[in-house]
């Protein structure tokens, strides 16, 4: 029987180093960031032992940079610092609200969305926030660093693009024009400590008559993996995103929707709640981006 | 009204005085005991909802490195025999073959083997060793399949009441009580309600999972820690299940981390001395959370049919109900206090129950707060919500109008002694929560509760120390403050203050036998073996006064905590206080203890009333509830805020019930939400403040009014939530829980989206 590892690299070269010699011995490795995931299956769904590979002591995992064309969030950036962060607050209202959703304050000076990312999960609340903001994956690995859009980042259920030896460095964000705005809303049960049913993000940019100029809108917890809706997006655009257009974005959710009926809702709830979440995230965007 | 009485610590709130331990995490609870050479024991459990096993085989396990004992079925006496006393009642072979399955698996998650290992991740990989031939058989997973004709039979040796000459069912036992002429009362009403109901199988969902460590030493006589409502009954629960007396085993109980009926039963202890037995080593199992909803306590889902009649001006004719209840892989179901809970706040002449306690492949059915109570009167509470509706009458006036008072005759046979719904129903039109008139969009809902409440056996002793402090010794686990309760009407009986007494629970060897916390029966009995055991401190500490002054002890009066000579004995003498007393007991006779033991009876019924107002988002279903008052009856309320907290408590929990927590199944009787992730119950920010108001119509049979509280709390919220819903969205639900995609598909179904 194997034993549990832990490694601490400080530098990407390092990190990704620890992650080629434990492939090429056949060793399992796990990244590990805030753990809030990690820790939680290592007692419950998935107890082999394996390496944690410690993410959190590498500075380009921790750095947070907004700068005039881009913003960058580092993997291991726990939401709790995100959420404190009055300027990013500013800018992507939407990320921020959806990193805010995680657990609870405890779990949130830990959670981040790195790691809310990478465990894929379909329910992972900050993704369809992500995608809508246009993310981009930053993948350090033996060969140097490559990028993936958000959207092309996941496979499947718990699954996403990296390879044995790759890790997730950060996030690059386009930084949004002047009268835009943002908004995530999931949809769950009780008001905390819950996840997802559904969940939809919305970011558009509207000309200074109020019409839409651009649109990214996301759904999560419907499908295999979080989905970008290109149609939904399009039905904003051009518009001055009334009650027809979210109507409109709203069916296209619906319809983008391959939701399973399990213990979390049938797959005419979640079509149906998708729409209805699209519509309400759509109107708040609206609303930010013509305050802004 | 209840009379004044000038109480100097009944009815205040001090801190209990098991709670800084509590907050700090210095409390041991059941998964805290460390021993020596402790082993961890793990439990085999079945996959298949039901099945035949053909043959378990251990030996595997057994040699894997590590592994110390490896047991199943086949370790444990067969063939025992007798019922189980107790609260919850059945026989011992059903407990013994759901500790254990023998022949047949009637559950997925019933326990088949069990090992005990180094570490527990070792355990858990030896589980994966032991081979378990089964022959998988079609699941039943409700009533209305096992009722059905041609069922797949769950035990083929299971006749209807025992009825031989009958084929076998899978309805183990039909229970009727029935009043008046029943047909001919509902001829006569001007009108009839009718209403088909569902609640679905919900946990108790206590925080603690069970845990129990055991020692078993080789003159025969094994130790057990675990959390438990009743460590008295585990001894002769676990003693029934070995096949020893009662007399070779000693239970300690922890502190305990929410039982709610659901820890009076067993499940690790008489595997975790046999495991200890085999290995010769301490062994202590702790469930996780899956194992805890797969396999213990749920209570049962029912489906039920209601019918009330009433003339034109609210008098109720007839009323009467069909109530079949899950009772899980074992008769025992709650139907005998379910059908005799059911029309409990009425005054009806006329009346049927029937109800079935209904075999299904789902975990045996345990006590949960009020058993059987809270789906009848759910039933029972809609109904005649819809009848007020009908007759657009007031829901608390129809109340009013038909509620059963002193001198009536309960549906369930005695005649009421002064009891509580008319001052719950009064105070609840006075409540401003009732006269505010409800906001936009808002749906209002009310209904009533009850709960009988139960006597049964306590033991106390009351020990005073030399210095005039003073501990009581009893033994009923602490739950919901019963050292508090205990502290202050043994302060109260001594005149005392609070803080000079110390209440401790003891194990089944250092203190007189207890029945269980449970049946809302410890304040009231125990409590009333605690102020007899003080009342036998004070009659010896008269003596002592009386031999100190040379008088007799019937010239002495116990004031305020003091001795003192009565009016008119012409003595010259200062009081003694206890303190004075106890400080002089090696020169008066020695040491000074109080006993009582007793069999408690006249536990007084505590009615309720409930209403909330909610909010419904007809987009999404869900249920917002906005306020939430609770109106109970508690006899009198010893300690304040733990009377409140335990209608607090109630109330969220059968919130929950109704809005959230259900198992959901797949079609192989496989539980699909096993964790508190996707098994719902409320979080703090799903709740309002749970408004109290507390009702006190003493019991006559108490010593201080005291009637139990515990339960009554978690009847009426079901209907309360049902209520209020129907009022906001203008149609009824009929099916629990009220969770949003239920909701949502009712509004699409009504709408015809
Ligand atoms: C009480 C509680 C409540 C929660 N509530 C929510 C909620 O409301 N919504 C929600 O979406 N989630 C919730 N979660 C889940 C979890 O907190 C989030 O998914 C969180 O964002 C995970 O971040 P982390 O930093 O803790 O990740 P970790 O647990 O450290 O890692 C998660 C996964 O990502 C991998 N990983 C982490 N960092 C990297 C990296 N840099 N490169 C490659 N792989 C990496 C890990 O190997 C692991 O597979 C909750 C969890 C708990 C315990």
């Amino acid at each position: 029987m194997g034993a549990y590892a832990y490694a601490r690299p400080t530098s990407v070269e390092e990190a990704v180093s620890v992650l080629a010699s434990a492939a090429e011995a056949g060793q399992r490795t796990q990244m590990l960031a805030g753990g809030t995931d990690v820790l939680v299956q290592m007692r419950s769904v998935d107890r082999d032992p394996r390496t944690l590979v410690d993410v959190k002591h590498i500075a380009e995992t921790n750095r947070v940079e907004i700068g005039s064309d881009e913003v960058f969030v580092g993997a291991a950036v726990p939401s709790g610092v995100l959420n404190e962060n009055e300027e990013l607050k500013a800018i992507f209202p939407g990320l921020i609200e959806s990193a805010d959703l995680i657990g609870s304050t405890q779990i949130q000076g830990r959670a981040s969305i790195g790691g809310n990312l990478c465990n894929s999960s379909p329910a992972g609340d900050t993704i369809p926030a992500i995608i809508a903001a246009g993310g981009v994956c930053v993948i350090a690995g033996p060969s140097g660093t490559r990028e993936v859009a958000c959207e092309d980042f996941l496979t499947g259920v718990g699954t996403n693009v990296l390879g044995d030896t790759e890790f997730l460095l950060g996030m690059r964000f386009p930084r949004p024009p002047a009268r835009s705005g943002d908004a995530y809303l999931r949809f769950i049960p009780r008001t905390e400590m819950d996840i997802a049913v559904a969940g939809a993000g919305v970011a558009l940019h509207l000309d200074a008559d109020g019409n839409c100029v651009h649109a990214r809108v996301a759904i999560g917890a419907v499908a295999p993996t979080a989905l970008l809706v290109p149609a939904a997006g399009e039905a904003l655009v051009g518009t001055q995103v009334d009650d027809a257009a979210l109507a409109a974005a709203g069916a296209a959710c619906s319809a983008a929707a391959s939701p399973i009926t399990d213990k979390r809702g049938t797959v005419e709830y979640r079509i149906k709640v998708v729409g209805v979440l699209c519509r309400r995230a759509g109107a708040i965007a609206r609303d930010r981006a013509l305050g802004n | 009204m209840a009379e004044a009485h000038d109480y100097k610590a009944i009815g205040t709130s001090p801190v209990r005085p098991d709670g800084v331990d509590k907050v700090t995490g210095r409390a041991n609870f059941g998964a805290d005991l460390n021993l020596p050479n402790m082993l961890h024991g793990k439990v085999l459990r079945s996959p298949h909802a039901h099945a035949r096993i053909r043959s378990v085989d251990v030996s595997r396990a057994l040699e894997m490195d590590g592994v110390y004992a490896a047991i199943s079925g086949a370790d444990f006496p067969s063939g025992a025999e007798g019922d189980i006393q107790g609260e919850g009642g059945g026989t011992v072979s059903d407990l013994a073959q759901n500790i254990v399955a023998r022949d047949k698996a009637l559950y997925h998650g019933h326990p088949v083997a069990a090992v005990a290992a180094k570490t527990p991740y070792i355990a858990e990989r030896a589980l994966d060793l032991i081979e378990v031939d089964y022959e998988v058989l079609p699941p039943v997973l409700d009533v209305d399949e096992a009722m059905a004709d041609g069922a797949t039979l769950i035990n083929e040796n299971l006749h209807t009441n025992g009825d031989t000459s009958q084929p076998a069912s899978n309805v183990a036992g039909i229970t009727k009580f029935e009043r008046g002429d029943v047909d001919e009362a509902f001829a006569e009403a001007d009108l009839i309600v009718e209403g088909e109901y569902r609640t679905p199988t919900a946990h108790q969902g206590y925080i603690e999972p069970h845990a129990c460590t055991a020692t078993y030493s080789e003159e025969g006589k094994a130790t057990i820690w675990c959390c438990t409502q009743g460590h008295f009954d585990v001894r002769s629960l676990t003693a029934s299940v070995l096949g020893v007396s009662v007399g070779d085993l000693k239970v300690i109980p922890s502190e305990i981390g929410g039982g709610f009926g659901g820890k009076t039963v067993i499940y690790l202890e008489p595997l975790a001395v046999k495991l200890s037995e085999v290995s010769g080593r301490p062994v202590k199992m702790v469930m996780s959370r899956e194992e805890v909803f797969r396999a213990t306590g749920p209570t049962s889902a029912t489906h039920s049919r209601v019918k009330v009649g009433a003339k034109k001006d609210g008098t109720i004719t007839a009323a009467s109900a069909w109530i079949a209840y899950e009772a899980g892989a074992f008769p025992g179901a709650p139907v005998g206090p379910g059908c005799m809970a059911i029309f409990a706040p009425y005054d009806l002449p006329n009346f049927r129950v029937e109800g079935f306690d209904v075999l299904v492949n789902k975990p045996k059915v345990a006590a949960y707060r009020a058993p059987g109570a809270p789906q009848a009167m759910y039933a029972m509470e809609s109904a005649v919500d819809d009848l007020a509706r009908e007759l657009d009458m007031d829901p608390i006036d129809l109340r009013l109008m038909n509620a059963a008072d002193e001198g009536t005759q309960a549906p369930y046979g005695p005649t009421f002694p002064p009891i509580g719904i008319r001052d719950c129903l009064q105070a609840a039109k006075a409540h401003p929560n009732y006269t505010t008139p409800k906001g936009e969009g808002v749906g209002r809902g009310i209904a009533a509760g009850f709960w009988f409440n139960i006597g049964m056996q306590s033991s106390a002793e009351v020990r005073l120390s030399e210095d005039g402090t003073v501990t009581v010794v009893e033994g009923n686990p602490d739950i919901g403050g019963t050292r508090a309760s205990m502290c202050l009407m043994a302060a109260e009986t001594l005149g005392v203050p609070y803080e000079t007494v110390r209440a401790h629970v003891g194990d089944t060897e250092s203190t007189g036998f207890c029945n269980v916390t449970g049946g809302s029966r410890t304040t009231f009995a125990t409590g009333m073996a605690v102020v007899q055991a003080c009342e036998d401190i004070i009659a010896q500490c008269k003596q002592r006064a009386a031999a100190t002054w040379d008088i007799d002890a019937d010239q002495v009066d116990w004031t305020d905590g003091e001795a003192v000579p009565q009016p008119g004995v012409n003595v010259d003498v200062q009081p003694l206080s206890l303190a004075d007393i106890a400080g002089n007991a090696g020169r008066t006779g020695g040491p000074i203890l109080g006993r009582a033991s007793l069999n408690a009876q006249g536990a007084g019924a505590s009615f309720s009333v409930n209403m909330a107002d909610v909010t419904v988002d007809r987009e999404t279903g869900k249920v917002d509830v906005v306020n939430f008052t609770a109106i109970q009856d508690a006899g009198t309320a010893i300690h304040r805020a733990y009377v409140e907290g335990q209608m607090q408590g109630g109330a969220v929990q059968g919130l929950g019930w109704a809005l959230n927590e259900e198992y959901v199944y797949d079609a192989n009787g496989e539980m699909e939400n096993a964790g508190f992730l996707d098994y719902r119950v409320p979080v703090t920010s799903d709740m309002p403040m749970i408004d109290t108001h507390i009702v006190e119509v003493p019991n006559p049979s108490h010593p201080y009014g005291v009637r139990g509280v515990g339960e009554t709390p978690i009847v009426a919220p079901l209907s309360v939530a049902a209520n209020a819903v129907r009022d906001a969205l203008g149609f009824r639900i009929p099916d629990l829980p009220l969770s949003p995609p239920n909701v949502l598909a009712a509004i699409d179904d009504r709408e015809g989206a």
